[in-house]
Order: C-alpha cells, then structure tokens, then sequence
C-alpha cells in the first residue's frame, strides 16, 4: 500500500513531457501495491497542467501556488515540498532526473537527513522493498538496490519509461507551505529562453549529433537540416564543443548529457567510452563515419562507412520522401 | 575569502569497469584513479576566486588512504592544504552519510565558500554538494556554467532544460561545478615540488558509514551485433528502409 507523491514539471503552464513519464510510472506503482499516487505541482497558473495529469490515472494533485514560487528556488522549492511530504507522509517521493528535478531532489531528500536514488532506470515493488537500478560509471554497470526506507526520495531519467494514457477524474487541492523570506536563499533573477525551435537533448526521441569529423561549425548546418527533418535535437561529441562549434548545452557523454532517445544517429563521431557513457542506451544508433574501423560501429545498430558530406544531404533527401 | 573544495577520486573516465567477485561492488585493483573532472572544475574555479579576492583554498576528501593522491594533485593545481578523511570502503557508501562526514570537517573552519562537482563519476548521484548545502542550512546552487562574486552576492548561471537561468545567492553557499566553467589548468614542475611540502591533515571517522543497500551489480545488456548497411550514399535507401521497417523508429 505504496503512497506516492511525485513532483510534476511545467513551464509557464504547461505539463512537461516527463511528468507524463512520472505519472504513468507513479500509477503503475501504486496500483501494484493497493496505494496511492498524487502529484504536486508549484507554480502560479498549474491547474490545468494538474487536471491534464488524469489522463494517466492519476487520481489526486496538489497545487503550491505561493506567488513567491513563480520563479524557481531551490531551497524554497524544496521546504514546500518538504513541509507537504510532511504534512502526507508519503513512502516514496518521485522525481524526474531533469536539470530541475536533479537540483531539487536532493535539497528536499536532504531536509529529510535523507539522500536521493537518483537518475534510476528501474523501479518497481517486491512486497514493501522497493528495488531501483540506477547506471553507475556513466553506465558501465548498473546497480540494483534494494530500499526498505519508511520514506524514499527517488529520481528517474527522462525517456526510460513508456507514457500509457489511463483517463480519470482527477481531484485538485491547494497547499500552503507558508513560506517566510528566509526560505528563498538563492533565486533566479533571470531566465534566459534558448531560441532553440528543436525538442530538449536529453527529452528528444530522435538525436543527430556531429563530432570533429565535422570539420567546423558551418557543416552543422547539414545536421541541423538532417535534425529538422526527423523532428530531432541536435547534439555533438566533446570535441566538437570544446572546438567551440557547439555550446556546451550540446554536449552527449560523460561529462555531458545522459540520453536514451528511440534513434541516435552519430555522424563523423569516433566512439570514445565516454561519448558512448552519455548514448549507448538509445534504442537504436546510426554510425556515419569514414573509418570502418572506428569504435562507434561497435555500438551501432546500423552502419554506413564513407563521407558524412555525401551521405548526409541523401539521407535528408530520402527521409523527406517519406516523412 | 577561504574556499572549502571537495574532492573524490574516481576511478579514470578510460577505466574498464569490472564487477568484482562479491557481485555487489567493482574491482579497483587495476584501474587508474583521477581526481573526478568535475571537481577539477572546482579546483580551478577556487583558484580563480583566489587570484582576485585573496585567501586560502582546502581540499576535502572522503576516502581510502590512497586518496592523498587526487588531494595532492590538487595542491600542485594550487590549492594551499587538504584534509582527508579516512574510509576505505566509502565509494558506494550512502550519500548523506559522506555528506555527514564532510559537513563535520567543514563546520570546523572558517569559510566563505563550499565548491564541489555537479556529480562524482562513479556514484553519478549528483546530490552531496546539496546534501551538505541543506546540512549546513546554507544556499546551493547546482550545475554552475558562470559565477561571478561582488562582495558578498554571487551571480551563477545554470543550464535547464529550455534554457539557462542566472541564480544569485550571498555567500557562504554552495556551488556545485559543471563542464563549461572554466578550464582546469595542469599542474606544472613548480606546483607538484611545492605541493610535496604541502600538509594533508588526516581523519579518522569513528561512526563508519552507512552502505547504500547494493542487492547485485551487473552489467548493462549486450545489444545484438548491429550490422554495416554499406558503404557511401547508395546504402542510405537501405538504412531508411531498415529504419522504418525493422526498427521501426521513423
Ligand atoms: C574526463 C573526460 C571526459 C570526457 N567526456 C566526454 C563527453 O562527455 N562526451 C564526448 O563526446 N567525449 C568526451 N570525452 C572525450 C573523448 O575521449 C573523445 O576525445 C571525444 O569523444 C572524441 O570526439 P569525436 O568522436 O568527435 O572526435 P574523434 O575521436 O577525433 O573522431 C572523429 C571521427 O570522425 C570521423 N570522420 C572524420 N571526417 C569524416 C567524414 N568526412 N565523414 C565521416 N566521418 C569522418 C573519423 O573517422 C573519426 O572516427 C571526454 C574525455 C575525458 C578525458
Ligand atoms: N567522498 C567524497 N569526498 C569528497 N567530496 C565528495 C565525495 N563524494 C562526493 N563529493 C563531492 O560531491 C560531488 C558530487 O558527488 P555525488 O553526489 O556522489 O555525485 C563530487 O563532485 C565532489 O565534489
């Protein structure tokens, strides 16, 4: 009898496509168990974002809509939910492994004296135990854990679980954590929107990236054209960004993002273990590259060996016969 | 302005991870460890505040004896000393425990600043500067890509999905460091003679640590031999074919 609570992501109102990943893996869980699954959402205008959460069987949100809370805080984010949990005593917290959810989960797991599983790519309950696994070296290995905390503060990446869509009534209430100005020692006092018009890297089901055999920033444009096309994002190796051809927002592996998209289609991109510590979960990978002996081949699911100038514009071109 | 820096060493971003004969933790008896990258980015970005604002920078590890190592390198990077507290299986150990032991350390000094990585490589758990942080009951800001200190009031730019938020915060706080920062410098000749002559004080922990509850580790599934389509263009009709059909992703 599982209750959980699980902190859904918007912006400016709307529900982001991971919370919809939450929502579903949240209801499954607690349907499984005989238990609960409600949201909490924070924000000034959330309750439509709220009501759109019963599409996915979720029966019960909560709305924080303090208007000091309309631009994120760490710390004050992370004592309203921490006063709610407080409030419902919920047996396992849910977040999403995004840029937000992995600054936010621990500061709330942390005034808890508690710590986070974060970035899992397995959950699920054996009895009470609830057994995550969760990537370790940059997913080298996986590590299975076994959790039998009264509480659990868990974070799960973005694009491992399946959305299934499950409607039902949803009921909205509101909480007030009753902040003082204390709580917001860091603030954002600006946010910068990417002019980016392609989806989000690390949300994306289609990824094109490009590393040094690129050659220099103006040949992206054939990987962007190549991107737009597939409705993909944009990514690059380390040695495309630290040549400065693409910001470091861009960057897949190690010391980059995490991403697990449907296709990653890697163009004049070697292999190194650390570009594929940030890739080698995608469900299916694309090889372009000069050299049949290059590693990334080794990871690929399909492989063409010869000049990404040559095969990209054709591979855009028979794509756009078909898309 | 004194700077606290943490620091973990971690096994080498090259290394060949092998599961070790218990099932539950990794083999180290062969692998290169490093000072984790992120918290080169630490280490240079403390430097950097020094050049300008003066003061003192000190390293502080949780870790096995052989963790002098990564403080060491630090030193000849340019930071003044080290602590390092001693724990020899502390790599997977629970993460608000490490971050028990270092707050314990760091509440024992004067400082302005607390720096760390976004995220050790090896756990990947991206939480103990923020574990500390609330420990502390100080402001956090994570993922850092630009700081800029005035007086007491920093500025720090973090990247989020749909774009990059400025963060501003009075000091002491915690920032955690993120690729894009700055540039690591190597150590020279000068700074890993002079670092010999730096002290490392040494702890003992008495509570030892709580371990995360590893059931197994295993390795991530072999995907099936993927298949060259061919060579040059002429394969593209074939790949799109096999996107679509067999893989079914387009
Ligand atoms: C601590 C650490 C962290 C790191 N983190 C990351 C990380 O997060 N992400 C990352 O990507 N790397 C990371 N690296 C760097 C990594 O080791 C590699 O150096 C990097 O991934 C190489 O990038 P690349 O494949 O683009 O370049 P290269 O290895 O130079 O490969 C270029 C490839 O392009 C091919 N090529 C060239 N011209 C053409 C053409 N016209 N048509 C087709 N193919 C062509 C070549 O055959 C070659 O295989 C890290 C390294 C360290 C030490
Ligand atoms: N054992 C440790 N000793 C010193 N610093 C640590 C230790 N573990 C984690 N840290 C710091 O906390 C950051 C995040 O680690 P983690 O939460 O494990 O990903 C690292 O980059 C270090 O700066």
């Amino acid at each position: 009898m599982a209750k959980i609570l699980f902190f859904a992501e918007q912006r400016n109102g709307e529900l982001r496509k991971t919370a919809a990943e939450l929502a579903t893996i949240a209801q499954r869980l607690a349907a499984k168990t005989g238990g609960t699954a409600s949201a909490v959402l924070i924000g000034p205008d959330t309750h439509s974002c709220a009501e759109g959460l019963g599409q996915f069987g979720v029966k019960q949100a909560t709305l924080i809509t303090d208007s000091n809370l309309a631009n994120y805080s760490t710390t004050a984010y992370a004592l309203a939910v921490h006063k709610l949990i407080d409030k419902i005593n919920p047996d396992l917290v849910l977040f999403t492994a995004s840029a937000t959810g992995r600054d936010l989960s621990p500061a709330v797991a942390g005034l808890a004296g508690n710590q986070v599983y974060s970035d899992c790519t397995q959950i699920d309950f054996v009895g009470s135990t609830l057994k995550v696994q969760r990537p370790v070296f940059a997913g080298k290995t996986l590590m299975n854990i076994a959790i039998d905390n009264k509480i659990a503060f868990v974070s799960l990446r973005p694009n491992s679980y399946p959305i299934k869509e499950n409607a039902c009534a949803i009921s909205v209430d509101e909480f007030d954590p009753g902040l003082d100005e204390g709580a917001f020692t860091a603030r954002v006092t600006e946010f910068k929107t990417s002019e980016a018009t392609r989806p989000e890297l690390t949300e994306a089901d289609i990824i094109v990236s490009g590393g040094r055999g690129m050659g220099g920033p103006e040949n992206f444009a054939g990987i962007e054209a190549l991107a737009d096309t597939l409705g993909a994002a944009v990514g690059a190796s380390r040695a495309a960004v630290d040549a400065g051809w693409r910001p470091h927002s861009d960057q897949v592996g190690q010391t980059g993002k995490t991403v697990s998209p449907k296709l990653y289609i890697a163009c004049g991109i070697s292999g190194a273990i650390q570009h594929l510590a940030g890739m080698s979960s995608s469900k299916i990978i694309v090889a372009v590259n000069k050299d049949a002996e290059a590693p990334i081949f080794k990871a690929a699911t399909y492989g063409i060996v010869g000049d990404l100038f040559a095969i990209t514009p054709v591979l855009d071109a028979e794509l756009k016969k078909i898309l | 302005m004194n700077i606290i820096v943490l620091v973990k060493q971690v096994p080498d971003t090259e290394a060949k991870i092998r599961i070790s004969d218990d099932g539950k933790h990794i083999d180290e008896s062969s692998i290169k460890l490093v000072v984790n990258p992120y918290d080169e980015y630490a280490i240079e970005a403390a430097l950097q505040l020094k050049e300008t604002h003066g003061g003192e920078i000190t390293l502080v590890s949780l870790g096995p004896a052989g963790a002098v190592t990564a403080l060491r390198t630090g030193l000849a990077m340019g930071a003044d000393k080290a602590v390092l507290i001693k724990a020899d299986d502390s790599r997977f150990m629970d993460s608000q425990t490490v971050a028990n032991h270092l707050s314990k350390v760091i509440k024992e000094r004067e400082f302005d600043l607390i720096l760390g990585g976004k995220k050790a490589v090896d756990t990947d758990a991206q939480q103990v500067g923020s574990l500390i942080a609330m420990d502390l009951n100080l402001p956090i800001i994570t993922a850092i890509v630009e700081l800029d200190l005035n007086g007491n009031q920093v500025s720090a730019v973090r990247e989020v999905e749909g774009g990059a938020e400025t963060v501003t915060c009075q000091l002491p706080a915690v920032l955690t460091c993120e690729k894009g920062l700055n540039e690591p410098r190597y150590p020279n000749l000068r700074g890993i003679m002079m670092a010999k002559k730096k002290t490392i004080e040494e702890k003992e922990i008495s509570d030892g640590g709580i371990a995360v509850e590893i059931v197994s580790m295993e390795y991530p599934p072999q995907k099936a031999e993927g298949q060259i389509v061919g060579e040059g263009p002429d394969a593209v009709p074939e790949l799109v074919r096999l996107l679509r059909e067999e893989a079914k992703v387009i």
